[in-house]
Parts: C-alpha cells; sequence; structure tokens
C-alpha cells in the first residue's frame, strides 16, 4: 500500500509537469486540479499510515541507495509532505484564479509549479546527499522560473540574481557532497552516520561547506539579499510558494545534516555562530520590513526575519540535554509548519489586497478596512502567527523555543524571541494602520472573487488553529523511526 | 462530557460564535445584528447565572486539555473566577444595548460589533482561565480585538492613539510572557489554587521568584493602568463611549488588575507573597498610583479624559486592597472590582449621552444641562458620589472595608491615602456636578440632537439607569446574601481557609 502511495507522491507531480507542457494555461488548469486533488489524498493518506505503522525506510524499484533513490518516510518527512500539499493546492487554486490567463508565457506557470512540487517531495523524503542535491536543484531552476514569469525587466533580473544566488549555494553544497563522498564511498545519511567517528578536519570544511550553501539558498542574514526582491516581484501565488516551502527545503537539508552529524562535526563556536546569524536576521530583517514603502516588500522581508528564528536550532541542540534538543526540535519545527500557512496566507491576502488597490504601495491601502475587510482579515490572521501571539502556531512555536533557551541556561535567545515578536506586530501593525485610515467613502476598489479571498483565510486559520492541536501533530512528528530498516540499506 | 465541563466551554462559545455570525452578516442588516447580539449577551448572562449558582453549591466546572508538551489548556470556573465573569457578563449586556443605539447610522456596524464580541470573548476567557498560560492565551487576543475598536473612528488621533494602545499593550505583554515562560521553567505547569503554590518552597529559589515576581506584574501592570504604565489609558478615550467603558469597567483595565490578584493568591500565595516581602512595595506603587491619577484629572478640561485619570486612580484601590496582608483588605480589593465596573460605567454612559445628544466633550461645555437631560445628569451624580464615597453608594462599602482591613493590617497609612483621594475625588467630580445642575446655560449646545419624547435615545437612556440603580443597590444591600460584598467575603473565606 505504502508503495503505490510513495509513487504516486513522487511521479504524480513529474508526469503532471511533463503533461502540462504540452496545454495551455486554461486547460493546463483543469489537469492541474485533478492533480492537487490526487497529491492532497495521496499525502493525507501517507501520513495517517505512517502514523498508525510508524516510519520506514523505501528503495524505489528495490533498487538500493548507490545507484537508486532511497527514501526516508518518517514522521516528520510525510508532516512536510501533508504541509507542501495544503500550501501547494492552496497556491495552485489562488493562481489558477488570479494569474492573468491571457499572458502567452503563462502557461509555463503549470508545469514549473509541478516540477517545484517533485522537487519538494524529494527534498522531504530524500534518504541520500546525492538525491537531496538533485531535488534541491529541480526546486531552484523551477523557483527561478516562477519569477521571471513576470515578463516585465524588473522580474528577470530579480530572477537572475536568484539564479546566481542559488547556483552558488548548490555549488558549495556540492563541494561538501564530493567531500564526503571521497572519505566514505557512500551518500547515505544513515550510512554515513555509522560510519563516522570523530571531527576530521577535512569533513569539518565539508560540512561548512554544505551548511554555507544551505543557509545561501535559506536567505539567512547576511546571505538574504536575494530573497526580497525575487519574493517581492514574483506574482502573489508564486511568492507564497517560494517563501511558504521553498526555502524551507534547504533549511530543512541543513537541519536533517545538523541532527545526524552535527554531535560529532559541529562546535560550540559553529552553533552559536549560526545561532547569532539567525538572531540578527530576526531583529534586521523585521527593521527593514518596517521601512519597507510596499505591501510585499514587508512580506518579503518579514520571511528574513521569520527564517532567522529556524537557525536558533543550532545553537539549542548542541550539546544539550536530550529533552532540551527534544522542545527546540519541536519548537523549531512547528515554527517552519507555522510560518508556511501563515506566509502563505499573507501573501496570497496580499496579493488580493493589491489587486482591490491597483497598487503595491502601504499608503494605498487606507479606507480598505471599510470595504474589504475579508483579505484584510486573513491578512491580521496570519500576522498574529507571525507576532507569536496565541493561540497561534507561531506562539505554540516560541513558547516551546522559550522553554529550551530557559532550561538549556541560553537566554540571550529569550531576548531575541521577545524582541522579534515585538517588531514583528511594529510591521503587522504598520500596515492595519494604514488601512484603517478613513479618507473617502466612495468604494472605488476592486472586488476580487469570493474563492481568491477565502483560500489565505482557510490557510491563516490552519496556522491559528495549529496552537490549539500543537500536541497531537507533534507526537506524529516524534514518531519512532524503524532504525532496523536502515541496516538492510547497508551494502 | 458533563455538564461541569459544558458550561465554562459554553459560556465561552457564546459570544465567540456570535463573532463570527456578526461577521458574517452583511454590513447592512442591522436588526438581524442586533438581535443576535442581545441574544448571546442573554445567554451568556443565563450560562453565567446557572455557572455561580453552581460554584456556591460547590460543584466543579473545569476543562482542560494538553496542547503543548507540559501545557495545558484549562479553564476552571472558581468563586474569583465568577466575581470578574458575572460583571463581564452583566456589563456586556448593557453596553452592547448602548452601543446599539450609540452607533446607529455610523459605518464599519459589523467590524465593530464583530470585535466587540472578541472582545466579550477573551474577557470570558480571562476570567474562567485555569492557569497562567490560558490566562495568557485569553490577555493577548483581548488586546489583539480591542485595537479595532479603538481606532474604530479611523481619524488620525485614534489612529495615533491605537498605535500607543498596541505599543504598550503588546509591550506589557511581552514582559508577561517572559515571566510565565520563565516560571514554567521553574515549576511547570501551575494551575490556578486558592492557596498558591509556594508555600515552604525551597529557599534557594526565592531569588528567582522574586524576580519573575516583578517581571509578572510589570507586564500585568500596563493594563490595570498603574503608574508609570499608564500613559496609553488617557489617550484611548478617544475611542467611541461603549468602547471606552469597554476598556475601563468590563474588560482591559480589569484583565490587569484579575491578573494581579490571580499572580498574588492563586499562584504565589498571600503568605508567601508577604514572607518575601513583595506586597509592602506593590501597596506603595498603588498608593501613589491612586494619589498620582487624582491628581492629574483635577487638570482635565476633556470630560473622558478626566473620567479616565479617575480610572488610573481608582483601579489601583483593587491593588490596594490585594496588598494589605489579612481577609478584609482582600474583601475589600475584590468588592471593588464589581463597584469600580459599575460606578465607571455608569460615568462613560452619561458622558457618551451628552456627546450624543448636545455634542459635548468639555467640561466646560456642561453648564445647565440638568435641566436639559435630567436623567443622565441624575445618573452621573449618584455615580460620581458613589466614587466620592457617599454612604450608602458602592464606593462607600469599598472604601469602609478597606480602611478596617487597613487597621486590622496595621497599616494606617492607608487611612490617610483614602481620605486624601476621596477629597481628590470630590475635588475634580463635584464641579462637574455643580455646573450640571447649578450653572446657567450660556452658550447654545455645540450639536444637539433630538430624539422624541424622551431626553435622549431610549437605547442610551436606559443603560446608565440600570447602572445607577445597580450602585445603588450593592451599597445598600451589601449585607444580604446575595451581595458583592458577600461573594467577595465567599471568596475569601476559600483563599484563607482552605
Amino acid at each position: 500500500m505504502s508503495q503505490w502511495l510513495i509513487a504516486g507522491l513522487l511521479f504524480t507531480p513529474l508526469a503532471w509537469a511533463a503533461l502540462s507542457l504540452l496545454l495551455g494555461f486554461r486547460q493546463g488548469r483543469w489537469l492541474s486540479w485533478l492533480g492537487m486533488a490526487i497529491q492532497m489524498a495521496v499525502s493525507l493518506a501517507l501520513w495517517f499510515a505512517v502514523m498508525e505503522g510508524g516510519g520506514f525506510y523505501y528503495a524505489l524499484g528495490g533498487w538500493n541507495a548507490p545507484l537508486g533513490i532511497a527514501l526516508r518516510v518518517d514522521g516528520l518527512a510525510v508532516t512536510f509532505v501533508l504541509l507542501t500539499a495544503a500550501v501547494g493546492t492552496a497556491c495552485g487554486l489562488h493562481a489558477g484564479v488570479y494569474l492573468d490567463a491571457d499572458k502567452p508565457w503563462q502557461r509555463y506557470f503549470w508545469p514549473l509549479f509541478w516540477f517545484l512540487w517533485a522537487g519538494l517531495n524529494g527534498v522531504w523524503l530524500g534518504a541520500d546527499l546525492f538525491n537531496l542535491y538533485v531535488s534541491l536543484e529541480l526546486i531552484s531552476l523551477s523557483a527561478v522560473g516562477l519569477v521571471a514569469l513576470g515578463g516585465e525587466a524588473a522580474a528577470l533580473r530579480a530572477a537572475l540574481r536568484y539564479l546566481f544566488a542559488a547556483l552558488l549555494g548548490s555549488l558549495a553544497y556540492l563541494l561538501g557532497v564530493a567531500l564526503f563522498y571521497g572519505r566514505f564511498g557512500t551518500l547515505s545519511l544513515a550510512v554515513i552516520d555509522q560510519l563516522l567517528v570523530g571531527g576530521e578536519p577535512a569533513l569539518i570544511v565539508a560540512l561548512l561547506l554544505m551548511l554555507a550553501g544551505l543557509a545561501l539558498k535559506t536567505a539567512l542574514f547576511p546571505l538574504h539579499a536575494w530573497l526580497p526582491p525575487a519574493h517581492g516581484i514574483a506574482r502573489s501565488p508564486v511568492s507564497a510558494l517560494l517563501s511558504g516551502l521553498v526555502i524551507k527545503a534547504s533549511f530543512y537539508i541543513a537541519a536533517r545534516l545538523w541532527m545526524e552529524l552535527g554531535d560529532r562535526l559541529g562546535s560550540p563556536w559553529l552553533a552559536q555562530g549560526m545561532g547569532v546569524l539567525g538572531a540578527a536576521a530576526v531583529i534586521w530583517g523585521s527593521w527593514l520590513a518596517f521601512c519597507q514603502p510596499h505591501l510585499k516588500q514587508v512580506v518579503a522581508y518579514s520571511s528574513v526575519a521569520q527564517i532567522g528564528y529556524l537557525f536558533l536550532l543550532f545553537p539549542l541542540t548542541f550539546a544539550v540535554a536530550e529533552p532540551v534538543s527534544l522542545l527546540a526540535q519541536q519548537g523549531i519545527t512547528l515554527q517552519v509548519i507555522s510560518h508556511a500557512l501563515a506566509k502563505a496566507a499573507m501573501f496570497l491576502a496580499a496579493g488580493n489586497l493589491i489587486l482591490s488597490v491597483r497598487s503595491n504601495r502601504v499608503k494605498a491601502l487606507a479606507g480598505v478596512s471599510h470595504f474589504l475587510p475579508f483579505s484584510l482579515f486573513s491578512f491580521g490572521l496570519a500576522g498574529v502567527s507571525l507576532m507569536g501571539l496565541p493561540p497561534t502556531g507561531g506562539f505554540a512555536a516560541k513558547w516551546l523555543l522559550l522553554q529550551a533557551s530557559l532550561a538549556s541556561g541560553q537566554w540571550w535567545w529569550v531576548v531575541v524571541l521577545l524582541l522579534g515578536g515585538v517588531l514583528a506586530a511594529a510591521y503587522v501593525f504598520r500596515i492595519y494602520r494604514a488601512s484603517f485610515l478613513e479618507v473617502s467613502n466612495s468604494d472605488d476598489f476592486y472586488h476580487p472573487p469570493q474563492s481568491l479571498e477565502a483560500i489565505p483565510m482557510i490557510l491563516a486559520l490552519l496556522a491559528l488553529g495549529l496552537g490549539l492541536v500543537a500536541e497531537p501533530v507533534l507526537s506524529v512528528l516524534a514518531l519512532p523511526f524503524e532504525v532496523v530498516a536502515a541496516e538492510a540499506v547497508h551494502p | 462530557m458533563s455538564a461541569g465541563a459544558l458550561l465554562p466551554i459554553l459560556a465561552l462559545l457564546s459570544s465567540l460564535l456570535a463573532a463570527v455570525v456578526i461577521f458574517a452578516l452583511p454590513e447592512t442588516s442591522h436588526r438581524l445584528r442586533t438581535l443576535v447580539n442581545l441574544l448571546a449577551a442573554l445567554l451568556k448572562l443565563g450560562i453565567v447565572a446557572v455557572m455561580t449558582w453552581g460554584v456556591f453549591q460547590g460543584i466543579d466546572f473545569s476543562v482542560s486539555f494538553t496542547m503543548l508538551p507540559g501545557v495545558r489548556f484549562m479553564l476552571r470556573a472558581d468563586a474569583l473566577a465568577m466575581l470578574f465573569a458575572g460583571l463581564s457578563a452583566l456589563l456586556w449586556l448593557l453596553t452592547t444595548i448602548y452601543a446599539v443605539g450609540y452607533l446607529e447610522d455610523s459605518p464599519n456596524r459589523s467590524r465593530f460589533f464583530g470585535f466587540f464580541s472578541l472582545c466579550v470573548a477573551s474577557t470570558m476567557g480571562i476570567a474562567l482561565a485555569g492557569n497562567l498560560f490560558t490566562f495568557f492565551l485569553f490577555y493577548e487576543m483581548l488586546t489583539l480585538s480591542t485595537y479595532p475598536l479603538v481606532v474604530h473612528r479611523g481619524t488620525e488621533k485614534a489612529l495615533q492613539a491605537g498605535r500607543n494602545y498596541i505599543i504598550y499593550t503588546l509591550g506589557g505583554g511581552v514582559v508577561l510572557l517572559l515571566g510565565i515562560a520563565w516560571l514554567h521553567g521553574l515549576a511547570g505547569d501551575l494551575a490556578f489554587r486558592e492557596t498558591g503554590h509556594f508555600q515552604g518552597s525551597d529557599p534557594a529559589l526565592h531569588g528567582q521568584l522574586t524576580l519573575i515576581f516583578v517581571v509578572l506584574i510589570a507586564g500585568l501592570g500596563v493594563k490595570a493602568g498603574m503608574f508609570p504604565v499608564h500613559g496609553w489609558l488617557p489617550q484611548a478615550m478617544v475611542a467611541p463611549a461603549p468602547v471606552s467603558a469597554l476598556l475601563h469597567a468590563v474588560a482591559v483595565v480589569k484583565a490587569g488588575a484579575f491578573g494581579i490578584v490571580r499572580v498574588v493568591y492563586d499562584i504565589y500565595g498571600i503568605d508567601f507573597a508577604f514572607a518575601l516581602g513583595l506586597l509592602q512595595p506593590l501597596a506603595w506603587l498603588a498608593a501613589f498610583t491612586i494619589l498620582y491619577g487624582s491628581v492629574r484629572a483635577l487638570t482635565q478640561i476633556d470630560l473622558k479624559r478626566r473620567l479616565a485619570f479617575s480610572t488610573i486612580s481608582q483601579v489601583s484601590y483593587i491593588i490596594l486592597g490585594v496588598t494589605l496582608f489579612g481577609p478584609i483588605g482582600t474583601v475589600g480589593g475584590l468588592v471593588h472590582l464589581l463597584h469600580q465596573g459599575i460606578m465607571k460605567i455608569t460615568l462613560f454612559f452619561c458622558a457618551g449621552n451628552y456627546a450624543e445628544t448636545l455634542g459635548v466633550h468639555r467640561v466646560d461645555e456642561l453648564d445647565g444641562a440638568g435641566a436639559r437631560m435630567p436623567a443622565t445628569s441624575a445618573a452621573f451624580t449618584l455615580a460620581v458620589l458613589g466614587m466620592i464615597g457617599v454612604p450608602p453608594l458602592a464606593g462607600f462599602v469599598t472604601k469602609w472595608v478597606l480602611g478596617t482591613g487597613a487597621l486590622a493590617a496595621s497599616m494606617e497609612w492607608v487611612i490617610l491615602v483614602l481620605l486624601l483621594s476621596s477629597l481628590l475625588n470630590a475635588a475634580y467630580f463635584l464641579p462637574i456636578v455643580y455646573r450640571l445642575w447649578f450653572s446657567p446655560v450660556v452658550a447654545p449646545w455645540p450639536a444637539e440632537r433630538r430624539w422624541g419624547r424622551l431626553e435622549t435615545s431610549a437605547w442610551l437612556l436606559w443603560p446608565p439607569l440600570v447602572t445607577t440603580l445597580m450602585l445603588i443597590l450593592v451599597g445598600l444591600l451589601a449585607a444580604t446574601a446575595f451581595s458583592p460584598l458577600s461573594w467577595a467575603r465567599l471568596i475569601v473565606v476559600r483563599m484563607y481557609l482552605p
């Protein structure tokens, strides 16, 4: 049963990408609706299968790691697969209505969309370094294509900048992979984990290279400069995909590397250093978000800030007691999920608002609260999660990270967590403030169709509800993983 | 699920669902919205009444589930919770009636009443919260749902006030979160318990516990309007009158004061807090805030601004009562939670009536308004007399009990503060009363509106009259079994004699 599910998960997006290449935007939309329904059903089924039976290793087509593709199907991976299905479906549905079907280049949206989805599933499930690399490249290239889809010169410039950053990041990562391969002759993470004994300088360099490359792709401060232009200029459903999911993929790989190898190859300096960069991202990104005159730039810089929290994983899991490390991991996972939902909601809502006021400027929002309360409300709800106020998923994440910081005696991260929330409130309330201003009594706004308005609301409510059901979600994430199966992959 | 678990959830849901329904209704369906509002308010009042009776009988209403590893979401009704829940359920009904009249013909009513209901849902959550974590959850929800009400008018001035409101309250929320997370790291998930949790705790922890106490009080003090973090309260008076009533009497400042009561009694325990020496500085701060608010109120020309400084002063009576180490002082503080609410809401209703009917916002424009609006002015006068502490009105009961409590705790200086504060109350309130009744009308009213036979709209007139009746009754009948005073005694008996 699970085999079929996994096959469906990986091959549907690839098949759909190829098929939709043959079709125009409108026909591609019909096809994609079907594809999204399949993906949603398969992801849900797999999630429940793992919840019932626990995680497992799976060698695709029976070929083992050095030649074939080994997949690691655990609670964390299937949760992210499900998250991708939710956010991807929301963005796909929104894009189907939002994008202007008459532009000739829009027909490339669906192929790129499906390649992106395939790459994401590949990253969540990948168990060896090379296949992770391939999936990551697939993601980067299709993401760059999606950014360039706007067609204007500015979009092309941002896409090009994104492409250079992504390629540089991939190169650094690939160098690290090569070093590992040279030393161990395998790329399977599980096998490397077993063979690795101590911190050899070459391997430390390899880890550093990989982390640096992945940090560049994740847009960690100070390597974030490519993100705001790309996420700001892309069409809103694309921005939602990029901020919600794409940057999480490279972080996910970095986190997996750190959790497997960090205890032997890492050092307190590295752990604290990553944390400091994350903290700087939180503060600096939030401040820049507050200063932006354009709505989507505010949301894009907010991503830079929210990504910063994720890198607190490094100091909070290094050389600390097992329960503390667990708290931090749970907190970071919740942060990834809640940010994906909230940020996608926020970008989609921002897209609706921009459509309505026909301008990207924050100042243009005056009066929106009077005539278009619904999209603004979705935007606000998503903002509550970003601020980390209860009962949202963002709050649950912040609470766990606070507990982890306090329990490990690293009180300086407490300051960052609390300050970050205040700064997030500052940039979100700046938008409210602009929209509550009453300037005229006439409604000359464009009112988007209800389907466009409903999608961000659903995502925002999911982000909100995540905080209330955090305990059951975390219990699936923590499901025991069948390590016995890992032995079978051993060459 | 048993009835005991169901009722707290229903109390919460009644206004939460009302909010959802109201948001979903189109802007133009005013009648239906009013109906939903009133039904929800009546339903909630009924639920709270049943629960209050149940708590009196000793029935345990509680429900909880694990929200995060090691943290429970917990609702529980104890006697203290019902004091606050009863206050907000009762005054919500009246404020809703008032708001319907007040906002007639104004835009954005759907948004207003939606957030209004969310606000009351949060207040209910704050009252029924069974641990600090749940309390914090609703405390922040209250902050967020009041913001759209404060900036409701959408003017530059309202937005400025909203900005300051949010800076103060979210700032306070962050400080409070720090305290709660710290305490959780130290002692785990602590449910509110009448005797507190730390009696006989390890002396090595006392240093940290003292610090945490300061952090918690600092966070809660923002909403309670304690000096020096009271700055948002006078500014927020640009909001419509029903919102001011909500901020000052029903929800926001009360949430802060209620939180302080919870921390002192149900987390630390009054004996332990006293032994750590935490109560004395808090008493001084409260006393200072009482006098400071009154002195500032003296010089305010804007009527609502004067009332706002008066709130700063009056809320600290509650804190002062809490810090008087002894059962009588506690009774005084708790009963004032209710008394202040009834009196202050009357004053704000009346101020709103003057503004809506005559267009009057300043104290010096009120000359002779008593003849034009006798019923409103009578209500205003009685509420003022209550505030000053004239027997047998509500304020007198508070001040009497507080004074007795101070003597019992041998803190004689508190008597001096009470006397001084009463004098100051008289000094800033009585001139208004004089102007209302005895000064001749000098100029035409700035913007007079006629509402038919009555002096103002019936929706606006009845709520202050009802609250005036209440403030007389709670004073006159203070000694009977179902007065707020008796309920406060019940709480204290359960607190001090476990």
